[in-house]
C-alpha cells in the first residue's frame, strides 16, 4: 500500500507541479525575477522528488523515525541504506539528468533540429565502445575502469567528429550532424562485433550499460561528474542569449551581434564534455535529453535564459523519479533505467505533445 | 562625412570576382536602392556592408570607421538588417523576437531592462506590432512578420538599416505597405536605409537614389531619373523593356515590350 502510494507520488508530485506551473507561466517574457521564480519552484519540486525516492525502495523507511534519530551518529541498517546506498545514487542520478537535459537543449539549439539530442554528435557511440571493451576485457573490478575507457573513448569521438566535419576553421551543422550520426552508425557496429563475441556472464553486463544503469558508480565518481557539469553548464549559461539568437538562424544571429563560429563551437566542445562525462558514468539512457528541453519549451517558453536552469533542474528531478521506478519496480532485480525513461516517457511526451498542438509547440 | 563610404570594394568567391572596385558614399538620412540582375553583386554588396563578408580589397567605413575593425557586438549597434524571410528552429513570441533586437546593446549577463522595453515597445507600436506582442512568430503572416522584423531592427536603434529584399515573399498590397512604413521612417526620424530589390519600380517609386549592379560593377548610379533610363536597364537587364512615366507621381516606371 504504501509502496503504491509512494509510486503514483513519484508520477504525480512532478504533473501536478508542472500543469500548475504552465497555467500561471505560460506566454510571459523571461525577467530575472521569473527566472528565480521557475528555479525555486522546480528546485522544490526536485527536493520533494528526491525524498520520496530516498525512502522508497524494497526495504521500507520510517523517515520520521529516521530523522528522529540523527543523522550524523546512527549506525542502524536504515540509515545505511538511506545516506550511504540510495542518497549517492540519487545525487549520481540528479547530475546524470541535469546534464543531458542541459546538453540536450545545447545541441537542439545549435543544430536548430529538435530531433538533436546528447548523444547526436557521436559522444555516446565512442563511450559504448570504450565501456563495452572493458566490460570484456574484465575491467570492472578496477576503480574508474570502465567509466575511463568509456570517457576515453567518448572524448576519441569528439575530436574524430570534429575533425571529419571542420574545414578551415569552420564546422558547418550539417556536415557535423552528418559526421556524427556516422561516426555513431560505426560505433554500434563495432559494439555488435564485441558483443557477438562476448561470453554469456559478460553480456548482461554490456546490455544494462548500453541501456543505462546508475548503480555502478562510486561515490567520488558522482563528484567529478557533478564538477564536470558546474563548469561546463557555467561556460553553456554565459551564452544562454546568442543561443537564442542561434535558433533564428545563423547569419540573423551575426546580423544581431553575435561571433557566431565561436560562440559555436564553444557550445558544441562544452556540452559534448558534459555529455562524455555523464555518459561514462550512466550507460547511455536515452530520451533524457530529447524529451526534457521539449517538456520545458511548451511549458516555460525557449528562451534559453530559462530554458537551460529549467532544464538542468527538472532534468535531475525526471531522472531520479525514473531510477526509483527502475530499482523499485521489479524489486529485488532492478530495470536498467533507460527502460524506463523511454516507457514513461514516450507516452508522456505524445499526451503533451497533443494537448499543446494549438499553443506553442511545434515539430 | 559621410555615414556610410563603400571605398573600391572587391570581393571574390574562391576565383570568381562578383565585386569589382564598387565605390559609392551614403549621407545621414539617405534612401539608396541597389537594383541588377541576379547575380549582379546586390546580395553579396549587402553581406559586405554588414561585415559578414571580407572584402579583399578596399574597405567599408561607417563614420570613417573601417568596419573590419569592429566587433560583431559594435557593428550590430550601427547597422540593423532586415532579411527576405525569418524560419525559428523553435516557437518565440513577436516580443521576444524584437527584443532579440536589443542583445548588442546588452552585456552577457544583462537581462532587458526597463529603456530595452520601452525601446521594444515604441518599435512595435510604429509597425502596428504591438497588438501582436504575445502572439507566436509562427501564427503570423508573411506581411505580419515583415513587420516584426522592421520592429526588431528598429530596436537594434541603428544608423544604417539595411534591407535585403525584404518583400520578396509579399503581395503587392503587403509591398507597399513596407516600403511606406519604411519611407516614413526614412522621412521623419532621418533612418538611413539601403534597399536591395529587384523590383525596379519599387525601388523608382521610394528611393531617392539608386545604384544600377552589373557584373560586380556599378553601371548607373545617382538620382532615380538618371539611373532608370530604357538605355541603362536594357543593358544592365538584357531585356526589351520601355521606361515611361507613373502618372500619378512622375517617377520612371518600367513594362515589359
Amino acid at each position: 500500500m504504501t509502496r503504491f502510494f509512494l509510486f503514483t507520488s513519484l508520477l504525480a508530485v512532478p504533473a501536478v507541479a508542472l500543469s500548475v506551473a504552465s497555467k500561471i507561466e505560460a506566454g510571459k517574457a523571461v525577467t530575472p525575477l521569473r527566472v528565480s521564480r521557475v528555479c525555486a519552484l522546480l528546485a522544490a519540486l526536485f527536493v520533494a522528488v528526491a525524498a520520496i525516492a530516498a525512502v522508497t525502495g524494497p526495504h521500507r523507511i520510517n523517515l520520521i523515525a529516521l530523522l528522529g534519530q540523527g543523522i550524523a551518529s546512527d549506525t542502524s541498517p536504515e540509515h545505511t541504506i538511506v545516506f550511504s546506498v540510495r542518497i549517492p545514487r540519487i545525487l549520481l542520478a540528479a547530475v546524470v539528468g541535469a546534464t543531458l537535459s542541459t546538453a540536450g537543449a545545447v545541441f537542439q539549439g545549435l543544430l536548430r533540429n529538435p530531433l538533436a539530442d546528447p548523444y547526436i554528435l557521436g559522444v555516446s557511440g565512442g563511450a559504448a565502445v570504450g565501456a563495452v571493451v572493458g566490460i570484456i576485457a574484465g575491467l570492472d573490478v578496477l576503480p574508474f575502469g570502465i567509466p575511463a575507457l568509456a570517457a576515453l573513448g567518448s572524448f576519441a569521438s569528439i575530436v574524430l567528429v570534429f575533425g571529419v566535419a571542420g574545414r578551415r576553421g569552420e564546422t558547418p551543422s550539417g556536415t557535423l550532424l552528418l559526421s556524427g550520426v556516422i561516426v555513431n552508425a560505426f560505433c554500434t557496429a563495432a559494439i555488435m562485433f564485441l558483443i557477438s563475441t562476448a561470453s554469456g556472464t559478460r553480456l548482461h553486463g554490456i546490455m544494462f550499460w548500453l541501456m543505462g544503469d546508475l548503480g555502478l558508480a562510486e561515490s567520488g565518481q558522482t563528484l567529478l561528474g557533478a564538477a564536470a557539469l558546474l563548469a561546463g553548464s557555467a561556460v553553456i549559461y554565459l551564452h544562454a542569449r546568442s543561443l537564442n539568437l542561434l535558433v533564428i538562424g545563423e547569419e540573423q544571429a551575426l546580423q544581431l551581434g553575435v561571433d557566431v563560429e565561436k560562440t559555436r563551437r564553444i557550445l558544441f566542445f562544452a556540452a559534448s564534455f558534459i555529455t562524455a562525462a555523464a555518459v561514462s558514468l550512466s550507460g547511455l539512457i536515452g530520451f533524457v535529453g530529447l524529451l526534457v528541453p521539449h517538456l520545458i519549451r511548451m511549458i516555460f517558453g525557449s528562451d534559453y535564459r530559462l530554458l537551460l536552469p529549467a532544464s538542468f533542474l527538472f532534468g535531475a528531478t525526471f531522472l531520479v523519479a525514473a531510477d526509483t521506478l527502475a530499482r523499485t519496480a521489479i524489486a529485488p532485480s532492478e530495470l536498467p533505467v533507460g527502460v524506463i525513461t523511454a516507457l514513461f516517457g514516450a507516452p508522456f511526451f505524445i499526451y503533451l505533445l497533443k494537448k499543446t498542438e494549438a499553443g506553442r509547440c511545434r515539430f | 562625412m559621410p555615414l556610410l563610404s563603400v571605398d573600391r570594394v572587391s570581393f571574390k568567391y574562391g576565383e570568381q570576382w562578383v565585386l569589382r572596385g564598387v565605390a559609392f558614399e551614403v549621407e545621414k538620412g539617405d534612401f539608396l536602392g541597389v537594383i541588377g540582375p541576379n547575380g549582379s553583386g546586390k546580395t553579396t554588396l549587402l553581406r559586405v556592408i554588414d561585415g559578414i563578408l571580407r572584402p579583399q580589397e578596399g574597405e567599408v567605413r561607417l563614420e570613417g570607421t573601417d568596419i573590419g575593425n569592429l566587433r560583431r557586438e559594435a557593428l550590430a549597434r550601427s547597422v540593423a538588417v532586415v532579411p527576405q524571410y525569418s524560419a525559428l528552429a523553435f516557437p518565440f513570441s513577436v516580443e521576444e523576437v524584437v527584443l532579440m533586437g536589443r542583445s548588442p546593446h546588452l552585456g552577457r549577463w544583462r537581462f532587458e531592462g526597463e529603456q530595452d522595453l520601452r525601446i521594444a515597445r515604441e518599435a512595435m507600436e510604429m509597425t502596428d506590432t504591438l497588438a501582436l506582442a504575445s502572439r507566436d512568430m509562427e501564427s503570423l503572416s508573411g506581411g505580419e512578420r515583415q513587420r516584426v522584423l522592421i520592429a526588431r531592427a528598429l530596436a537594434q536603434e541603428p544608423r544604417l538599416m539595411l534591407l535585403d529584399e525584404p518583400t520578396a515573399f509579399l503581395d503587392i498590397r503587403h509591398q507597399v505597405d513596407f516600403f511606406d512604413r519604411i519611407r516614413l521612417l526614412n522621412r521623419k526620424r532621418e533612418l538611413t536605409v539601403i534597399a536591395v530589390t529587384h523590383d525596379i519600380n519599387l525601388a523608382a517609386h521610394y528611393c531617392d537614389r539608386i545604384i544600377l549592379l552589373k557584373n560586380g560593377r556599378i553601371e548607373a548610379a545617382g538620382p532615380v531619373e538618371a539611373v532608370i533610363t530604357e538605355e541603362h536597364i536594357r543593358e544592365a537587364y538584357e531585356t526589351r523593356i520601355l521606361v515611361d512615366r507613373h502618372p500619378g507621381t512622375g517617377s520612371p516606371r518600367i513594362t515589359l515590350t
